[in-house]
Order: C-alpha cells, then sequence, then structure tokens
C-alpha cells in the first residue's frame, strides 16, 4: 500500500482518532434521453417540460432501457479499471418520496453492472490507490424545491428518470485533501470519456460521504454515518469535518453512534439526522419484473474498450516520457482534457519547455483572473504557439512577449501582428545596440568608474539601462555581449 | 333487435360486411341491452354517446378489411384509454383520465372495435368473485346470488348476458378463465409475452397478461388475433411470429397428445367436476387425440407461490398511488400523513391486504424466507410444465374446483376465496397459455369450464384443442335474463 | 409463525397505509391465516435452486439514445389533485 502521510487525525486529551471516508458518487450519465424513457435530459428547462408519461409513473407505464446509458456505464467502468459484469439486474428500490413518482428508484442492488476497480491519486506525499467498490447504473428522482410556497413543497419531474452512475468506492479516503483529489480525479476521468460532464453547480455529480472514525491504530472501523447528496467539495470537506468532530466528541462521551442517514445544513454548517428517512431504512430490494436480466456479451465490451480514449494516467505518463515534463507539470496539464488538448496543440510547433511554461503560468493566471475555462480562453493555442515561436526565435524578449500576451488576450490577435504593427521587434543589430550602449556608458561616468574598480554586481544596472532606452526591444544577449566587451 | 345480440362476434362481423346490419343497428343494441341490465352492474364508465358517434363514422365510410368492423366492445377497466375515465376498481383512481392508450386496446380500435365502455372488475383485479370493486360487486347472470368470477367479472357477466359482442380481460392468476368458467364463456390466458402490458394498470408484472374472452372459440381466436402484438414500450413483450389465429384454426386435432396431471385431483373437489374432467378426456380421444397420464409434482405449491410473488409486485407496483401526481387525495397535516391517509381512504380492504403481504414478504430479514424463495419453487413449478411438454402437447384440467359460488360466500375467508384459483395459478407462474371453454352444467345449472393449457407460444395449438372439444362438448348456456324487471 | 400487532403497524408504516387498531387486529387475523397457508413452501428444499428471474423468454430489449417525447406537461398535470400548472404540490416537507 502506499503511504499515508495525509492522514485526517483529531487528537483530544487522551486519544488519537483517524478519520475514514467513503464516497458514494452520483455521476448523471451524459446522453441525450433518459434511463427508462425517452424525454430530453437538458438542464435548466421549465419545470415539468421535459417529462413524459412514464417519468411521472402514470398507470400503466414500462421503462425501457437505453443502451447508450449502458455503454456510458460500461466506459466509466473500463475508466476506473473495473470488471464489467456480463450479467446485471435491475432491482427497485422502494420508497415513498414525493419526487420520487413510481414509489420505487431502479437502481441495481445484487448484481451491479460494474465491479471492482480503481483510481489513482497524486498526492503531495505520493500516489494513492483508491478501491472502487462497484459502479451501477440507476434512475434520478425529481426536485422537491421547499422554499417558493411557504405552505407546500413544489415537485418538478425534469430530473426524474435520467441516468446517473452510482460510484461507490472504499472506505479508503483518508483526508480532505484526499476527497477533492479523488473527486477531481473521477471528474476528470469522466470528462476524458465524456461520460459525465461533472458539472457540480448543476447537480451532474454529487456524493453520500459515508464518514467513520476510528482510534488510531485500531484495525476495525467504527460505525459510519452517511451525509446524503453533497454537491461540492468545499460541502463535503465541511459536512466531514463537522461529522467527524461529532462523532468523537460522542465516543469521547462515551456514547455509541448510531448507524444513520444524515442531512448537511449549508447555511449551519452541520449535519443532522434526517427524520424523513428514519423508517425509511428498509427499502424491499427486488428485482424489477418489468425489465429483464442485463446480458452484456464480451464483443460488447471489447468494442467499448476499443474506443476509449487516453485517459489522464497514461496521458500523464507519455508526457513525462515524452516530453519531458515533471510529474507535477504533467499532472496539471493532465488534469482537465481540454487543457491536455490545448497543450498538445501549442507544442504541435512549438518549443515545450516554453509552452509549458506559458500555459502553466501566463495562461492559467489569465484565465483565473476571469474565471475562464480553458476553451473559452481569448488566446487560441495556435496565437499561443505563434507567440512562443516569436520568442524562441529571438524576435522578441521574453519581458516584451507579456506586453504581446496581454494585447492579444484583450482582443485575440495574430501575435506576428501585433508585434509587426507596434514594432516590437528586438533590436538585434550590433551597430544600433552598440550606439545605445555607448550612450549610456557617457552618460554614467561615475558608475563606470564604480564597476572598473570591482563592483561587478553593477553589469545589471547597465543592462537595465540599455533596455529602457530602447524602450525594452534590444536584445538581451548581444547587449549582454557587447557591454561586456565596452566595459 | 334481440336477433343482433345474440350474434356471435363471426356472424356480427359478417352481416356487418354483407351490409345486412351497420355498425350503428349493432352498436344500438348493445347499448339498448346494456341499459336493461344495470341492476348486473357490469359497467363502471358508459361511454355510448361517443360509441353511436363512432358506429356513424364507421358506416359512413366504411373499412370492410379490418377485422373488426364497427364492432362494439366493451373492455375491463384496467385498460388505460384515451379520455375515458380509468379506474381499475379503486377508489383511489376514481377521477382519473388517462391521456393514452394501451397498446391491447389500441389494436382493436385500429381494427376498427368500437369502445362502449369500461367493465367493473375487482379493485386492481385483486379478487375472484368481482365482490372487491370499489363499484360494488358485479352479479352473474346466470343467477342474481351468484358471483360472475373475477376479477374480470364485470367482463364476463357483460359478455354472457349480451352486453357485448366480444371483452377483453386480464389474468394474473385466473382473471379470465376463472370468470369464464363461472359465466359459460371462452376466456384466453395468452402466453406472457404475447399481449403488451403498456397502458394496462399493472397487479403483478411478472404474471399478468391481457386476454380475450368471448362466446365460441373462434371469436376467441380472432379477437386474440387483433390483440397479440410485439410491443417495444413493454420491456417484457416477445417478438415471436403471431399466427391469424382465426384462420388457421381446426377441429383437427388427431394424433395430438393430452396430459392429464393426477396432482389436479385435489381434495373436496365435487364430483361434478370429476364427472366433467371425466367427459373431457372422453372428448379428447373422441376428436382423434390421445390422453396421457402426467405428474405435475409441485402443484400444490402453486398457490403458496403466488401468494408471494402477487402481492410482493402489487406492493410494489401500487406506491405509485400516493396522491401527488393523479386520482384521490386525502390532505393531511404533512407528506407522510398525507400519503397514508390517501392509501388507507383509497384503496380497499382486500388490495390493503395484499400489499401489507407484499410488503412483508419483502421486508428485511424475511426477503429469502419469503420472495426468493417464492423465486426459486416457481422454477420448479415451470419445470415440471417443462418436463410434461417433452411427452404431451397439452394438458386438460378443470378451469376451478366448483362452480360459482354466491355473492358473499368467502368475503371473509381470504383463503378460501384464493383456494378458487388452484388450477389457474400454476399457469401464470409459468408464464403459459391457458384456455377455459364452457363444458357443461352442474345439478344447479351452473356453468363449469374445463381448462386446456399449452405450450409457450402454442397458442394456435391449445386454440384447436379447444374448437375440436367445443364441437363434441356443443354447450348451451342457460340465461334467463332476471335482471330484466 | 405469527405475524403480532406490532409488526403489523410496522408494515403498515412501510407501506404509507395508516391503521387505525381495530383494523390492525383484523389484519393481523387475516395475515396469519394466509402466512399459515403460505408456509407450505417451508417443506420444501430448494436450497440447490436457481431462482426464477424472469419469466419473459427474451433477451432485455435495449433502445436508441432519441429523444421522442415532446414538452407534454399539461397533460402530465392534468390529473394532479392541486391546481398548479407548473408543478405537482404536496404538503410542505421539513428536512
Ligand atoms: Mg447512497
Ligand atoms: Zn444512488
Amino acid at each position: 500500500m502506499s503511504k499515508t502521510t495525509g492522514e485526517y487525525i483529531i487528537a483530544r486529551e487522551k486519544n488519537i482518532y483517524e478519520v475514514v471516508i467513503g464516497l458514494e458518487v452520483h455521476a448523471q450519465v451524459l446522453s441525450n434521453s433518459k434511463l427508462f424513457s425517452s424525454s430530453p435530459t437538458k438542464f435548466g428547462a421549465e419545470p415539468n417540460t421535459q417529462v413524459s408519461l412514464v417519468d411521472a409513473a402514470l398507470p400503466g407505464m414500462l421503462p425501457v432501457i437505453n443502451e447508450y446509458c449502458i455503454k456510458q456505464a460500461v466506459k466509466t467502468g473500463i475508466g476506473l479499471k473495473a470488471k464489467i459484469n456480463n450479467r446485471s439486474v435491475f432491482d427497485r428500490k422502494n420508497y415513498f418520496y414525493a419526487d420520487l413518482p413510481q414509489g420505487y428508484q431502479i437502481s441495481q442492488y445484487k448484481h451491479p453492472i460494474v465491479g471492482e476497480g480503481i483510481v489513482i491519486l497524486d498526492m503531495p506525499y505520493g500516489q494513492r490507490e483508491i478501491g472502487i467498490e462497484r459502479l451501477h447504473l440507476e434512475q434520478d428522482a425529481g426536485k422537491s424545491i421547499h422554499d417558493v410556497d411557504p405552505q407546500s413543497t413544489l415537485v418538478d419531474l425534469n430530473r426524474s428518470g435520467i441516468a446517473l452512475m452510482e460510484i461507490v468506492s472504499k472506505p479508503d479516503l483518508r483526508s480532505l485533501d484526499e476527497v477533492n483529489a479523488y473527486i477531481k480525479k473521477l471528474r476528470s476521468i469522466m470528462r476524458y470519456l465524456g461520460t459525465c460532464d461533472g458539472n457540480m453547480q448543476e447537480g451532474s455529480l454529487r456524493a453520500d460521504v459515508n464518514v467513520s472514525v476510528k482510534k488510531k491504530g485500531t484495525k476495525n472501523l467504527g460505525t459510519r454515518c452517511e451525509i446524503k447528496n453533497v454537491n461540492s467539495i468545499k460541502f463535503m470537506q465541511m459536512a466531514i469535518n463537522y461529522e467527524a468532530n461529532r462523532q468523537v466528541d460522542l465516543i469521547e462521551d462515551g456514547k455509541k453512534i448510531d448507524q444513520e442517514t444524515r442531512l448537511f445544513d449549508t447555511k449551519k454548517n452541520e449535519t443532522r439526522s434526517m427524520r424523513s428517512k428514519e423508517d425509511a431504512h428498509d427499502y424491499r430490494y427486488f428485482p424489477d419484473p418489468d425489465l429483464l436480466p442485463l446480458e452484456l456479451k464480451n464483443d460488447f465490451i471489447e468494442k467499448i474498450k476499443s474506443e476509449i480514449p487516453e485517459l489522464p494516467d497514461e496521458k500523464k505518463k507519455r508526457f513525462i516520457d515524452k516530453f519531458n515534463l515533471s510529474s507535477y507539470e504533467a499532472n496539471i496539464l493532465v488534469s482537465d482534457k481540454e487543457t491536455s488538448e490545448y497543450f498538445e496543440k501549442v507544442i504541435k510547433n512549438s518549443d515545450v519547455k516554453l509552452s509549458t511554461n506559458w500555459i502553466t503560468g501566463e495562461l492559467f493566471a489569465l484565465l483565473n483572473e476571469n474565471d475562464l475555462a480553458i476553451t473559452q480562453s481569448p488566446i487560441s493555442a495556435e496565437n499561443l504557439s505563434k507567440l512562443i515561436n516569436l520568442i524562441k526565435d529571438g524576435i522578441i524578449s521574453g519581458k516584451i512577449a507579456k506586453t504581446v500576451f496581454e494585447l492579444m488576450a484583450s482582443g485575440d490577435k495574430d501575435p506576428q501582428k501585433i508585434v509587426k504593427e507596434k514594432g516590437l521587434q528586438q533590436e538585434s543589430n550590433p551597430k544600433a545596440l552598440e550606439s545605445l550602449i555607448d550612450k549610456v556608458i557617457t552618460e554614467n561616468p561615475d558608475k563606470v568608474k564604480e564597476y572598473k574598480s570591482g563592483k561587478e554586481k553593477l553589469f545589471g544596472f547597465f543592462v537595465g539601462q540599455v533596455m529602457k532606452v530602447s524602450d525594452g526591444k534590444a536584445n538581451p544577449k548581444l547587449v549582454n555581449d557587447i557591454l561586456k566587451k565596452k566595459l | 333487435m334481440n336477433d343482433i345480440i345474440s350474434q356471435n362476434l363471426t356472424v356480427l362481423i359478417k352481416n356487418i360486411k354483407d351490409k345486412k346490419i351497420s355498425s350503428e343497428e349493432v352498436t344500438k343494441s348493445f347499448i339498448k341491452k346494456a341499459e336493461k341490465a344495470k341492476t348486473l352492474n357490469c359497467y363502471i364508465t358508459e361511454d355510448f354517446d361517443s360509441a353511436i358517434q363512432k358506429a356513424k363514422k364507421f358506416d359512413s365510410k366504411p373499412n370492410f378489411k379490418c377485422k373488426l368492423p364497427g364492432i362494439p366492445i366493451a373492455v375491463k377497466d384496467l385498460f388505460c384509454t384515451n379520455g375515458v375515465k380509468t379506474t381499475a376498481g379503486s377508489k383511489i383512481l376514481n377521477n382519473f383520465i388517462p391521456t393514452y392508450e394501451s397498446t391491447v386496446t389500441q389494436n382493436l380500435w385500429n381494427e376498427g372495435g368500437i369502445l362502449l365502455g369500461k367493465l367493473n372488475c375487482d379493485e386492481f383485479a385483486m379478487g375472484s368473485s368481482n365482490e372487491t370493486s370499489f363499484f360494488g360487486n358485479v352479479q352473474s347472470p346466470i343467477d342474481k346470488n351468484l358471483v360472475p368470477g373475477g376479477s374480470s367479472g364485470g367482463s364476463a357477466s357483460a359478455l354472457a348476458s349480451n352486453l357485448t359482442p366480444i371483452t377483453i380481460g386480464t389474468d394474473t392468476g385466473g382473471s379470465i378463465r376463472q370468470p369464464a368458467s363461472f359465466t359459460g364463456t371462452v376466456g384466453l390466458k395468452p402466453t406472457y409475452g404475447s399481449c403488451s402490458r403498456y397502458g394496462i394498470v399493472a397487479f403483478a408484472s411478472s404474471l399478468d397478461q391481457a386476454g380475450p374472452m368471448a362466446k365460441n372459440v373462434k371469436d376467441c381466436a380472432l379477437l386474440h388475433e387483433v390483440i397479440s402484438s410485439y410491443d417495444s414500450k413493454d420491456s417484457t413483450s416477445i417478438d415471436f411470429k403471431r399466427n391469424n389465429y382465426s384462420e388457421l384454426l381446426t377441429t383437427n386435432i388427431k394424433g395430438k397428445k393430452i396430459g392429464i396431471p393426477k396432482e389436479y385431483r385435489v381434495d373436496g373437489m365435487p364430483i361434478e367436476i370429476e364427472d366433467l374432467w371425466t367427459k373431457g378426456i372422453e372428448y379428447i380421444k373422441e376428436c382423434g387425440a390421445t390422453t396421457m397420464d402426467i405428474s405435475l409434482p409441485h402443484t400444490s405449491y402453486a398457490l403458496p407461490t403466488y401468494y408471494i410473488v402477487a402481492p410482493a409486485e402489487a406492493s410494489s407496483n401500487l406506491a405509485r398511488y400516493d396522491g401527488v401526481k393523479y386520482g384521490f387525495r386525502s390532505e393531511g397535516e404533512n407528506l407522510i400523513d398525507m400519503y397514508e391517509r390517501t392509501r388507507s381512504e383509497g384503496f380497499g380492504n382486500e388490495v390493503k391486504r395484499r400489499i401489507m403481504i407484499g410488503t412483508y414478504v419483502l421486508s428485511s430479514g424475511y426477503y429469502d424466507a419469503y420472495y426468493l424463495k417464492a423465486q426459486k419453487v416457481r422454477k420448479l413449478i415451470k419445470s415440471d410444465f417443462d418436463e410434461a411438454y417433452k411427452k404431451v402437447d397439452a394438458i386438460l384440467t378443470p378451469s376451478t374446483p366448483s362452480s360459482a359460488f354466491k355473492i358473499g360466500e368467502k368475503t371473509n375467508d381470504p383463503v378460501s376465496m384464493y383456494l378458487n384459483d388452484i388450477f389457474t395459478v400454476p399457469v401464470n407462474l409459468a408464464g403459459l397459455p391457458g384456455i377455459s371453454i364452457p363444458a357443461g352444467l352442474d345439478k344447479k345449472g351452473y356453468p363449469l369450464g374445463l381448462q386446456i393449457i399449452g405450450k409457450a407460444f402454442d397458442e394456435q395449438n391449445l386454440l384447436n384443442i379447444a374448437h375440436a372439444m367445443e364441437e363434441k362438448i356443443n354447450f348451451k348456456n342457460n340465461i334467463k335474463e332476471w335482471w330484466i324487471k | 409463525m405469527a405475524i403480532d400487532l406490532k409488526t403489523v403497524k410496522h408494515i403498515s408504516k412501510l407501506a404509507r397505509i395508516s391503521l387505525d387498531d381495530e383494523k390492525a387486529k383484523k389484519l393481523a387475523g387475516d395475515l396469519n391465516s394466509i402466512f399459515e397457508f403460505i408456509e407450505k413452501l417451508n417443506k420444501l428444499n430448494t436450497d440447490k435452486i436457481e431462482p426464477l428471474t424472469s419469466i419473459a423468454e427474451t433477451t432485455l430489449k435495449l433502445r436508441s439514445d432519441e429523444v421522442k417525447s415532446k414538452n407534454i406537461r399539461d397533460q402530465i398535470l392534468k390529473n394532479s389533485p392541486n391546481e398548479n400548472k407548473d408543478f405537482f404540490v404536496v404538503p410542505k416537507v421539513v428536512e
């Protein structure tokens, strides 16, 4: 096993506790239509406008499964290096809730479509392998809106029936950072595969968080509590924090922890028992008699395997091996599929080292500042590549390049054009440089004296002056050479 | 007019095609008859005005290529019908008007059929006497004190009393065959997957099948060929080659081997049933087929298995009736209170009883002991039939262990009520086709039926055997129209 | 095995059907006679038997990922017990 120096430890007077976390991530499958009906899945539609007779569970309506959703689940399973099961069964999970129109959720219980797999996390203290217990397909519920009408709850079934992949991890996560890294990695894998857009604001990725604590060094896990439906990494971390400390408090007070389902109140920053689910624990699972077992032939699975794109782990390895990137750099560049594609476009015609620096430096800063995704970047990969070539060819200096970059950002102009129009080419004519240098030397006789008497640090001062009088356009390498001779 | 309503389907179609009578005349005749038969309580919803309009429309531009040209048909109120109230015999759906049509009824209308209205049935098809309907019990045309059987009791009664020339029912544990047997009519439960379940209010999904009910085997065959279709909207619908059953119908069953299962000779079965069965065996031989004793060793486990599987599925299927989206709602202090009141007031006693059984057998700690066990026994029951069909082409049994019982006779004893389905339930558990044909009268003059059970998808053979026997039996129903004052 | 009143009440809670004591007692009686009849299955040894998973002799048919249904909100809400034109409405749920 990998080392776990990132453990989340809660120390009390006498005891030290470790926090153990497992996640059940619900990822909305990217598909045009729902899992068992042909209604659209688009986000943000008017309430109840994407609801079919099946989604609203009208009498006599029956589920018919979407083949694409099955493929998406298999793809994701392959991305998690997991076992794909040739036979899986859809069960009914029975419970009553306002946004669950059938009175049951069609899910997979004993026989999921995907079995055990792993997710690798790159932590500062090394790699961590997080076990995946299973991935199963199920229907999403509708949405209950509690805060519009003071007397009642409103129900919107647009989401009802959209396919979800529930990805259940083993209780292998040991810290808030690992939770963060795990969610990001899952998201990244699914985005590479095109199986889930990972958009947490729109609820495409939500998680039930299982938290337990145990005394450090002991083997047996403590009683766990499940915190339902947390929809951001920040809230997951806050919920885990609160919950772990609550459990430790109970143990320290000699009290028992009840295995229960809890809710995270984002306003109060606390978890509390979900009373409405109290007696709903008995889900009375049984195979859905409206559906048959799902049998997947090996060639079906193999065909999907052959269509799997390069995934972040492999891409990272290739970037390190082929481009000589550091693990850190490769990580940043592959974590997001679009970023890696951008990077590969830039380096097609440009220097790798410079490209890496410019993308992870200037470009990321620009995107961050303006809260933009790489796909919304005002600077195209082609133009960044041109800019880098201008530097590499000595046409502009790195410093001028920053000015050009800013100009590009405000209008995405061709850097070559900017340089030409603004006359920003580097001055590399030795004669012209010599006259500039002569001017600086004559204007600073005192400094020349000091330099000659041994204060060599002043060399930088002369370079700076030359750059200043050249408006930054002087070729710094030539300036250096000539200055050395003249002084 | 009385002449029209007593014509069987085949004759009606011929007369309509020959333009001897119009669809409007036929439709009005059945409606007129129904107006005089309110006492029977066959209808939950009448759609008569609309039926007459449709008949007129048919007559103005008749399409005689249709298989049911301008034929008025009343159907069990378990089929969703677009724009016409569909209740499943329950208060909880008292005000429900579907905006869609079940595949089976759509098939009827596609072939020129005209909806007369919706027929009474046991609530959510749970019952064997049509006494659990929220809309009151149905009386048998045979005798006013008798139940018509159930759950398709309204269908059987309406058919036997000439309120509709043919009808359709659903059969989860005998709900077509038992009422057919009680009313002297023909009822077929097709192979599971033959008729689409789309748009039929679900009772127990792995057992439910829609099927035809008619006055004779030929009508039944024609109706079956209309309603049976592959439907991509039902994942359990099966895409097999369906026949034109009525065209291929023959009485020639020479050389067929018919199995007689000894386990169907149950304790306390009236001697009249015993005799009927023996007579049935003779008829079979007279038709040139042979009979053979066979064993279906797990028969006695069928009912207990059924009373786990069916309620379990029902408890889940009926969870959607919660007062949120449609149907009856009883206001409550909060959501849970609303659910509990709605379901307590909206469902009748038998439905609640079965939901409770189903919830219990699926609940944590009991699943393996009951539901899983039942699914294993179900496998054994199916294997019994598979074994038998290595030797025989079909199986002959009585349809029911007794003739029709009295209204109220079994309402306080659920188990004795359940025992009435003892011969029909194994067929549903095994997903096989079964037909009940009228075969005689007991000494009280009540009809008795014989059941023929076929191989999966072998409806043609089943209908042929039934047709051949029908000819020999030459059954005459004894209905005195006591309800007409 | 006897089903007691407490069990009946628990099951009615799970099934979301309210029962007064009298009804619960009556139901307990019915359920006991039904289960007595069901217990017959225990006489059969089924240890080596695979449970039946589906009676339909076919494989699960798969649908292609096409959007076919339109906005039918009017139809969806037509039979709802409340009058809201956009939503289903239920008593306020407090988590
Ligand atoms: Mg969960
Ligand atoms: Zn889930």
